[in-house]
């Protein structure tokens, strides 16, 4: 066994509404910066020890499945490291 | 019939259900998740409320509590199961409803009166009320906006699903009478059976006549209905 860091990022689905996200820009903007757009994510960052990195990947895969991801307006993609 | 009214940690409108539900001869207890539904229940109510703090996301945590599978299971066996607002959350992440309530359009926290039109009057929930009529119910809720993908939405709509729609105060819905930027103004829908709903605005919170209006008494009584 060896010890990962899977690292599951959570995003809106391109074309759901950002509120926070639209928030976000606007402070940005009245502090004076010139910026395009912004998306914002979630990342979760997680420990675990597997036989492979594969096998790593797909546990963390079915977290955001289950959990860390809500099918219906997220998309997520997973990224794994021995640690 | 006897409604189960499941607390969470973080429930807040459990004793207002209660209350209400009482106040129209309606049988209730107050369970907490941890203990299980009783044995054989004839209703279920997902409660208003904050459960797990909003973690992650509204609902998602008592979404995936144990009891939640007993929901399920028994939805599944027609037993009525009625979520508000976060128990509409729940609904929705647990899936019992499809969609998703995600942040308002305004990312502000929204507590106001607001109208619905009765979709469907031929649901436990609408049955108190006749299609296209307009009850008024407040909302109180940061995320309450609901979102599907379009092509989903279609179909739900052709099959139906979706038993109230925000609106005006003489039943006209668009864009200008949509408090958090629902798709469609969709504030209330029905998942597989037409015995499980859940909707964002609080009829518990318009049925006792002591605290104003009572055009939420029809929700609830689809309780015995069902």
């Amino acid at each position: 066994m060896t010890g990962y860091t899977a690292t599951v990022t959570v995003r809106l689905k391109h074309g759901v509404l950002d509120p926070e996200a639209e928030t976000t820009q606007q402070a940005l903007e009245r502090l004076g910066f010139e910026l395009e757009d912004l998306r914002a994510a979630d990342r979760f960052e997680v420990d675990l020890e597997a036989e492979s990195a594969d096998a790593a990947s797909e546990r963390a895969s079915e977290m955001a499945e289950r959990l860390l991801a809500n099918p219906t307006i997220h998309d997520y993609d997973v990224e794994v490291d021995e640690r | 019939m006897t409604v189960s009214i499941i607390r969470f940690g973080g429930s807040n409108c459990d004793r207002d259900a209660e209350r209400a539900l009482e106040h129209l001869d309606i049988d209730a207890e107050i369970v907490w998740h941890e203990d299980g539904l009783p044995e054989d229940p004839s209703g279920i109510m997902l409660p208003g409320g904050f459960s797990y703090g909003d973690y992650l996301r509204a609902g998602a945590m008592a979404a995936r509590s144990p009891i939640m599978e007993e929901v399920r299971e028994a939805a599944a066996d027609g037993v009525p199961v009625l979520g508000v607002c976060n128990g509409a959350q729940i609904g929705c992440e647990s899936g019992l409803t499809e969609g998703a309530f995600t942040t308002n359009e305004s990312a502000r926290f929204q507590c106001e009166h607001v109208y619905l039109r009765v979709e469907r009057d031929d649901t436990p929930w609408t049955a108190a009320y006749e299609e296209g009529d307009v009850i008024e119910i407040p909302i109180a809720h940061g995320e309450g906006r609901y979102e599907i993908d379009d092509d989903r939405l279609a179909e739900l709509e052709d099959e139906d699903r979706i038993i109230f729609r925000y609106c005006d105060e003489n039943g006209e819905t668009g864009p200008d009478v949509n408090p958090n930027g629902s798709k469609h103004n969709v504030a209330g829908v029905i998942g597989d059976r037409e015995t499980v709903a859940v909707l964002m605005p609080h009829p518990e919170r318009v049925t006792l006549p002591d605290v104003g209006p009572t055009d939420g008494q029809g929700v609830l009584q689809g309780f015995e209905s069902a």
